[in-house]
């Protein structure tokens, strides 16, 4: 076997403990994707086109709500901002790749395949480094579909009266958490919330949008702030 | 929405968020990022994600409800909690909804 197909099998067989994740985090934005309205095909699809979770449940939300799709472009596009951080931290072991291969796998990049990348490469690199991080994406990318087909399927099944829309703020709160590593990110969450119920009576929920604006900047300058006085 | 801008709004969100996956692995060599902008996109999910929560909570049907009355809130209370000690989205889910299911029927 050569090494190439050795550390892209090893990247994905990395992923196993993370897919336990997975698996429910698709099948949860299906299922909300129907109580929403949408089609079992429209779920599963968005799944398949946007492959972003946290952003497609923030959208689901707003099509919950009624926003408008500009408001709902954008929001999916501040929540996915992270992945810039993401790019620029593997673009060196990404450099020798030619382009075209890399966009598949690129395009599946996601917050677990970038986890479970860097703890590798921190403990050791592998001979053949974006292998190792194709075989990441692909494991996720194919577990993340056939998972989100099945939510759909079981979604179809759920009824309304189930007020399964509270499962959104629920999701939200364990991504949170998760994001929320030391007191400026605290700040930022709580500078972010406050100004989300202030603002929510503003036009096209764009009340969302200045909430994550301000709520980056406490951030940033608590940050500095703290980082001044230490 | 109907069927055919849902599939716009899809595209509209998968292309700008592949620009963004692709962004520095495609300029690499290039542009660098900057470290203020680094610093800040750090702040990203703990801002966006709170600013879903907080008024998905006192909020009720449409007016600022902080009381007991309010189950979304009672029931989100307890979700948080899980949530701060899993971290885990399932459970989370699973205990809120569980939760708000309870205190709806109370």
């Amino acid at each position: 076997m050569n090494t190439r197909k050795q550390d892209f099998l090893t990247g994905a067989r990395d992923t196993l403990p993370i897919l336990l994740g997975v698996v429910p985090f698709a099948m949860i934005c299906s299922v909300t994707a129907i109580s929403v309205g949408l089609t079992p095909f429209e779920a599963a699809g968005m799944s398949f086109v946007v492959f972003a979770g946290a952003s497609q449940l923030a959208v689901l939300q707003l099509i919950g709500e009624g926003a408008v799709w500009i408001v709902m472009v954008l929001t999916t596009w501040i929540i996915n901002l992270r992945f810039t951080m993401y790019s620029a931290t593997l673009a060196p072991y990404l450099k020798d790749e030619p382009v075209l291969r890399k966009i598949p796998f690129v395009y599946l990049l996601s917050d677990q395949a970038f986890g479970v990348t860097m703890s590798r490469f921190a403990n050791g690199l592998p001979a053949n480094p974006a292998w190792y991080f194709y075989g990441t994406t692909s494991a996720i990318g194919l577990t993340w579909a056939i998972s989100a087909i099945i939510g759909a399927m079981l979604g179809a099944l759920i009824p309304a009266s189930w007020g399964l829309e509270f499962a959104f703020p629920l999701s939200f709160m364990a991504l949170m958490f998760a994001a929320i590593k030391d007191k400026p990110s605290v700040i930022a969450a709580l500078v972010g919330g406050t100004t989300a119920i202030i603002a929510k009576g503003l036009p096209y929920n764009l009340g969302l949008i200045l909430a994550a604006t301000l709520g980056i900047a406490a951030g940033v300058f608590a940050e500095k702030k703290m980082g001044a006085t230490r | 929405m109907n069927g055919l801008s849902v599939w716009i709004l899809f595209i509209a969100m998968a292309a700008g968020t592949f620009a963004l996956r692709f962004s520095f692995i495609y300029l690499f060599g290039k542009v660098e990022m900057p470290d203020w902008l680094r610093d800040a996109l750090k702040f990203v999910p703990a801002s966006v994600l709170a600013a879903l929560v907080f008024p998905a909570l006192v909020y009720s049907d449409g007016a600022l409800d902080i009381s007991l009355n309010n189950i979304r809130l009672l029931a989100g209370i307890g979700g948080a909690l899980v949530a701060w000690r899993t971290k885990n989205v399932l459970w989370t889910i699973l205990v809120g909804m569980v939760l708000f299911w309870i205190l709806q029927a109370l």
